[in-house]
């Protein structure tokens, strides 16, 4: 388990709190003194994960800093419902440039503490999958290779939200977006499309590398604050629903993601130097169906006809991240 | 830092002033909902509030709390058929909490630490109950609390009405019945044995009492005539059992046949297998139809008792019975087939219920006698007689100990309205707090604690108590499987999920509230609230 | 000190010698001189604790330092051509920002067709993007332009380039006097930012602004920039008493005493314009030049108060506004609105081609008989050109114009270079 589970029957093990454990066992999410580091009166839509994977994530970031840390984010939804003139969110130094450089400019905040003397500051950089593994893809190969002292966390809603629901190369097979719309011969986004970035942050060898999901707090939070006490370049891969993307409930933003996990077609996994050291394994197996159903950007599959084979295809990568990562063990 | 640039730079925080709760349409509130251990629960305990206390170790809180409700939780914890854990969420999920186990150990750690109740000053009311039973015990316990003098008249030498002589000792130890009638006696309850009330009037009158609680139980029995039978071969259970308590139990044959499938039919064949004998059990319907727990029937049959399902006895001889072959109708009645056969038995023990001896209240004024010799008594448990209240086996419904001691505090509190010359009103009782509103994923896979079970060669032969305590590691275990159904417990999980902040956490025991001004009405914190103790309302605005 | 130094390595010492904190840089022909002695320099231990990030691009190379000037840090790249343009959104951003990161532009030509000579597209191209634009005429103005820079960078919070000729300087190796670390200090006192992400009192830097606030924000960064109009020359002036030498400023008149024609142009084709200058001054032509040593903001009032007393102008530039003409002949006209004088657009020295001096003095000789066109390219093939053209009559051909031409300067056995 990449986390100590707690021995605890009621609900110990999976709320973000527990009156029965002492303090330190509990979330930083449950804390009264957590630091709302992305505070009230954001503009998200209702039901964002994005907004709630950056609370959580940054919160622990901030824990496990000691409150000395600086943010920089990608341009993306997260940026762009944060810090609208005249108002931000941010009850942390944070900071935006562009689309594709955040994890350059994260380098560079770094560099700039090293140079002052104040590596007791830490340094994250945060983007949208877009950012990360599209537009941002070269600047954030280079801040792995040189092992620069930044822990990147990448909201993957997957796709372009901000813009209206694009395409990304983290747009799983046959999602319907504005750009793979549910027409024509294969309908949805193309199969065998894509990239899994977090194999390749893996690739280039770099400390720690983690995908975690805002189903599970306990787990997220427990890689953030491991990410945050290694010294090097860090990855972080955060699944966060978007209703609007998604076509779900906005109530439902938890559930869909920990369908994405117990379905095994998000895998929770720890990786150190380029290689697997745990994972989460799967709680209570559930069909991709029970995934895809939750989501009208899925609802052309099951028709009129229903696309059994789509459907089967998806089962398969579910299958097979379950059979690579060992999950029902 | 007036030298930021304009616009481009921004202040920590500011988006404080952007309320995006005006963009609400639905909008949270916490609620609490009844949980369906409490609904079930014939004593009216609040279960979910007593567990609450017990998941923190805290036993003399949870004893407390579980004692507003019911003074006898040592010999509920082993005697209650526990509706309340058929009722259980929990079962949806894996298993039912095994409430009646934690119940027994807290009321094990009250006798064994000596637990006292506190009382309310004096009012200067007297009241008088008739019978130390399990409802009258309740009564007094709760009208002794509020401050009231009462005074018990038990016609029996001992205390415990069918706890004593109803109950077999294998299931419910006398120690037990002993120590928690002591610590209500204790309060200042006098209890006066063998003291059979024959004339209420002159008794009530004698004793200067203000009101009055009949809790007579139902001691006579059905009977019926068996043809053949010799009435020194052939009696009845309430008799047989009650004379266990005596120094002069009954001597039995060898082969012993109970006639009936309730659970006192169970209590005396398993007796009868502890005396020695080799006990049957004659029912006219089937297995299934049968009263008798299921649970009970298959332990009575680990310990050698036969059963012999859809037979009706017809005649006796002098060691036989003929019984007829029944077989059920499509309205699933059992129906005669005129198929005959024997079965070997010297002793004939009838379990087929029993009613309360209401004679003495035929001159009451007011008083309405059923048929079957139950007292009617109105919702606030008052025969037609002013100040004369009833309650337990001797009205009508289900009786049971616990039913029993329910009808004690619910006739207690009506009593002190009725000396205070008020009304007492119900306060109103939440919506159920059902499985569906439950999100099940929060709760960690648990499998009930079992209790340990005495070995079967000494259940046999032996009265020990059958059935042995939880320890303090499982008890606590076992209370923390409680899902706290509908009832905010503090877990969290709306405060963590919302991504506006908009959950404001109060600090322990306060529990949490809404920031309106933020919450933007996703549904996310309702969604994800284990215990379904938070509603999506329409946000009329 | 006095040195005989490549021009890349005076400009490294020169940044060496301000005490920069963060260096990010990619390598591109003819910058790379500057950043490998730069990194090793840094390596070395020469610099303090001085970061130096080898980065994936351009865009990173301005994106880290960014990132580090906005945590306070004293920030340095160096870059040209193709890379100046990969870094393009980073380029408006850092000035946005108003981060004062200075970097160095080894001017190059921009492709296609890919050539790594000197000219000044690549400046040119983003000369609006709300940096100051400083341009050497020599080494050793190259070198001092950094230290002014880095000062004035600071003190109007935006980032300066520095520009200044591909291999002409960066390569040249001339004497170059290195001023001693204890002027400098003196001279550039450490950075003070105006704003600095810090966990003690955090900020957000880099908001989203709309339609309500963005002109007002626009306003105040031109108002803002304007103000380096007032600062180069207090500066110049400042550098001047400090070492004794004079550099920069914002723009230089040569022999501009009774001048009736001006050429004006930047960079170091001042001294063959100088040269050439001299020798028609001894053919009895009043001629001068106007260096314009900053091209952004640009010093409109100081260039017509230089130029208004001459009869004509030519604004030789090493650019090109396809389909318009001159870049900075452009601005030039608007900084002599109304004024009756005429003024030419030479456009020289694209991708790397000389200067000469001769074609120089031919150039003020057929301005003064009017026969310049309009726009003129100096030293221009019109063989070739002819030859292209007659083909493009006869056949439409689809493809590269570059090909085709290269394809028609074979067929004639003619080299372009």
């Amino acid at each position: 388990m990449p986390e100590q589970r707690i021995k605890f029957y009621q609900t110990g093990t999976y709320t973000a709190g527990n009156r029965l454990l002492n303090e330190e066992a509990r979330t930083v999410q449950s804390r009264m003194d957590r630091t709302n580091s992305l505070n009230s009166g954001h503009r998200a839509c209702q039901g964002c994960g994005e907004a709630l994977g950056a609370r959580y994530a940054v919160d622990a970031a901030m824990r496990a800093a000691h409150d000395r840390l600086i943010a920089v984010n990608a341009t993306g939804c997260l940026e762009v419902f944060s810090s609208p003139y005249p108002e931000s969110a941010w009850q942390i130094p944070w900071m935006h440039s562009v689309f594709g450089n955040a994890p350059a400019v994260a380098s560079g905040v770094a560099a700039a503490l090293r140079a002052k003397g104040r590596e007791d500051v830490k340094v994250i950089a945060q983007g949208g999958d877009g950012a990360t593994v599209d537009i941002g893809f070269g600047c954030l190969s280079g801040m792995f290779e040189r092992n620069d002292d930044v822990l990147y966390l990448c909201y993957d809603n997957e796709a372009y939200m901000n813009t209206g629901i694009q395409r990304s190369g983290a747009t799983p097979p046959f999602a319907r977006t504005n750009t793979t719309q549910a027409v024509g011969e294969t309908p949805g986004n193309l199969p065998s499309t894509g990239k899994n970035l977090p194999r390749i942050a893996m690739a280039h060898g770099i400390p720690y590398v983690a995908t975690a999901s805002v189903a599970d707090l306990h787990d997220l939070e427990a890689k953030v604050t491991r990410a945050m006490a290694v010294q090097g370049a860090r990855y972080l891969h955060i699944h966060v629903p978007c209703p609007l993307g998604w076509g779900s409930d906005p109530a439902h933003t938890i559930k869909v993601a920990r369908m994405a996990v117990e379905s095994g077609l998000f895998p929770l996994f720890e990786a150190q130097f380029g290689t697997v050291v745990d994972r989460m394994p799967i709680r209570h197996k559930v069909s991709v169906e029970q995934y895809l159903e939750l989501q009208d950007r899925f609802k052309h599959l099951f028709g009129p006809p229903r696309n059994t084979d789509a459907i089967a295809a998806i089962q398969a990568i579910a299958d097979a991240n379950i059979a690579t990562y060992g999950l029902t063990a | 830092m007036n030298r930021k640039p304009f616009a481009i730079t921004l202040d920590p925080n500011s988006s404080l002033a952007n309320h995006t709760g005006n963009w609400r349409t639905m909008k949270p509130v916490y609620v609490d909902r009844l949980p369906p251990c409490n609904q079930a629960c014939p004593a009216g305990e609040n279960i979910q509030a007593w567990l609450y206390h017990a998941e923190e170790g805290a036993y003399e809180e949870a004893w407390r709390r579980l004692i507003e409700d019911n003074p006898m939780p040592a010999i509920h914890g082993r005697v209650c058929y526990h509706p309340c854990e058929t009722a259980c969420n929990r079962g949806q999920l894996d298993e039912a909490v095994s409430i009646r186990a934690v119940e027994r150990f807290l009321g094990d750690q009250a006798i064994l630490h000596g637990w006292q109740v506190p009382c309310a000053p004096p009012t200067g009311k007297r009241v008088l109950i008739v019978g130390a039973g399990p409802s009258g015990l309740s009564a007094a316990y709760h009208l002794t609390r509020m401050g009231h003098a009462v005074t018990i008249h038990e016609a029996a030498a001992k205390v415990g009405g069918m706890m004593r002589y109803g109950i077999p000792a294998y299931r419910l130890p006398r120690n037990i019945v002993e120590a928690e009638v002591a610590r209500i006696e204790a309060m200042g309850v006098t209890i006066r044995l063998n003291t059979r009330v024959e004339d209420l009037d002159a008794t009530i009158k004698t004793g200067g009492f203000h009101a009055t609680f009949l809790a007579v139980g139902a001691h006579l029995a059905r009977r019926i005539d068996i043809p053949g039978v010799d009435a020194k071969r052939m009696l009845d259970a309430a008799t047989f059992l009650s004379r266990m308590e005596s120094p002069f139990p009954y001597k039995l044959g060898r082969r012993v046949a109970v006639y009936g499938g309730g659970n006192t039919a169970i209590d005396v064949a398993r007796t009868a297998e502890r005396l020695g004998a080799e006990p049957v059990i004659i029912y006219r319907r089937d297995a299934v139809q049968a009263p008798a727990f299921k649970e009970e029937v298959a332990e009575a049959a680990e310990e050698g008792v036969r059963f012999h399902w859809l037979r009706a006895i017809t005649k006796a001889d002098h060691d036989k019975l003929t019984v007829e072959v029944m077989e059920m109708d499509e309205q699933g009645k059992p129906k005669p087939t005129g198929r005959f056969e024997t079965i070997e038995a010297d002793t004939v023990i009838l379990a087929l219920g029993q009613k309360a001896d209401t004679g003495f209240l035929r001159n009451i004024q007011g008083i309405r006698v059923s048929d079957d010799g139950t007292i009617e008594v109105d919702e606030c448990m008052m025969t037609g007689h002013p100040g004369l209240f009833a309650g337990g086996d001797m009205v009508p419904g289900e009786q049971s100990v616990s039913m029993a001691t329910g009808h004690g505090k619910r006739a207690a509190r009506h009593i002190d309205a009725y000396l205070r010359g008020t009304l007492y009103v119900k306060p109103p009782v939440h919506p159920l707090a059902t499985f569906d509103r439950l999100n099940g994923w929060y709760y960690t896979d648990a499998e009930q604690s079992k209790q340990p079970i005495l070995a079967l060669a000494r259940r046999r032969a032996t009265f020990e108590e059958m059935v042995g305590g939880l320890d303090a590691g499982t008890a606590l275990l076992e209370a923390r499987r409680c899902l706290s159904c509908g009832n905010c417990f503090e877990c969290d999980n709306c405060y963590a999920v919302c991504p506006d902040n908009a959950v404001i956490k109060l600090g322990a025991g306060n529990r949490f509230a809404f920031n309106y001004d933020y919450c933007k009405g996703c549904g996310l914190c309702a969604e994800e609230c284990p215990c379904g103790a938070i509603d999506m309302v329409k946000d009329l605005k | 000190m006095l040195a005989q130094i490549e021009g890349s390595q005076a400009v490294a010492e020169s940044v060496v010698l301000c005490r920069p904190e963060v260096i990010a840089a990619y390598p591109i022909s003819p910058q790379t001189h500057i950043v490998e002695r730069l990194s090793r320099m840094v390596k070395h231990g020469d610099v303090g604790r001085c970061q130096y990030l080898n980065v994936e691009s351009e865009f990173a190379a301005l994106s880290v330092l960014i990132g580090a000037s906005a945590t306070g840090a004293r920030t340095y790249t160096a870059t040209t051509s193709q890379g100046l343009l990969f870094m393009a959104e980073a380029v408006y951003n850092a000035a946005g920002l108003g981060l004062p990161i200075v970097m160095t532009i080894a001017n190059r030509a921009v492709g296609a067709p890919i050539n790594i000579w000197n000219d000044h597209s690549d400046s040119m191209a983003l000369r609006d993007a709300g940096w100051v634009q400083l341009y050497a005429e020599t080494n050793q103005e190259a070198a001092d332009l950094h230290i002014q820079a880095f000062r004035l960078a600071e003190e109007l919070s935006c980032p300066v380039m520095v520009c200044m000729d591909g291999y002409i300087l960066t390569h040249a190796y001339e004497a170059v006097d290195m001023p001693a670390q204890s002027l400098v200090d003196a001279f550039l006192p450490p950075y003070s930012p105006v704003q600095v992400l810090d966990p003690k009192a955090p900020i957000s830097i880099g908001a989203m602004v709309g339609p309500e606030a963005f002109t007002e924000v626009k306003y105040l960064a031109h108002h803002q920039y304007l103000r380096a109009l007032a600062l180069i020359p207090e500066v110049a002036g400042a550098f001047a008493q400090q070492f004794q030498r004079l550099s920069g400023g914002l723009c230089s008149p040569y022999r501009m005493e009774g001048a009736s024609i001006a050429v004006v142009a930047l960079g170091s084709v001042i001294g063959t314009i100088k040269e050439a200058i001299d020798e028609l001054r001894l053919d009895g032509i009043a001629v001068g030049c106007v260096k314009i040593g900053c091209y952004r903001p640009f010093p409109m009032v100081q260039l017509r108060g230089t130029l208004e007393g001459v009869t004509r102008v030519i604004v030789v530039e090493k650019d090109l506004a396809v389909g318009m003409g001159g870049i900075v002949s452009a601005d030039v006209r608007m900084a002599l609105q109304g004024l009756p004088i005429p003024i030419h657009t030479v456009i020289a020295g694209l991708g790397g081609r000389s200067i000469p001096k001769s074609s120089l003095k031919q150039m003020v000789q057929d301005a003064r008989a009017e026969r310049l066109s309009e726009p003129h390219f100096l030293d221009l093939n019109r063989t070739v050109i002819d030859n292209e053209l007659m083909r493009r009559r006869d056949q439409r051909q689809a493809g590269p114009m570059a090909e085709q031409v290269i394809r028609a300067v074979n067929a004639i056995g003619t080299k372009v270079v």
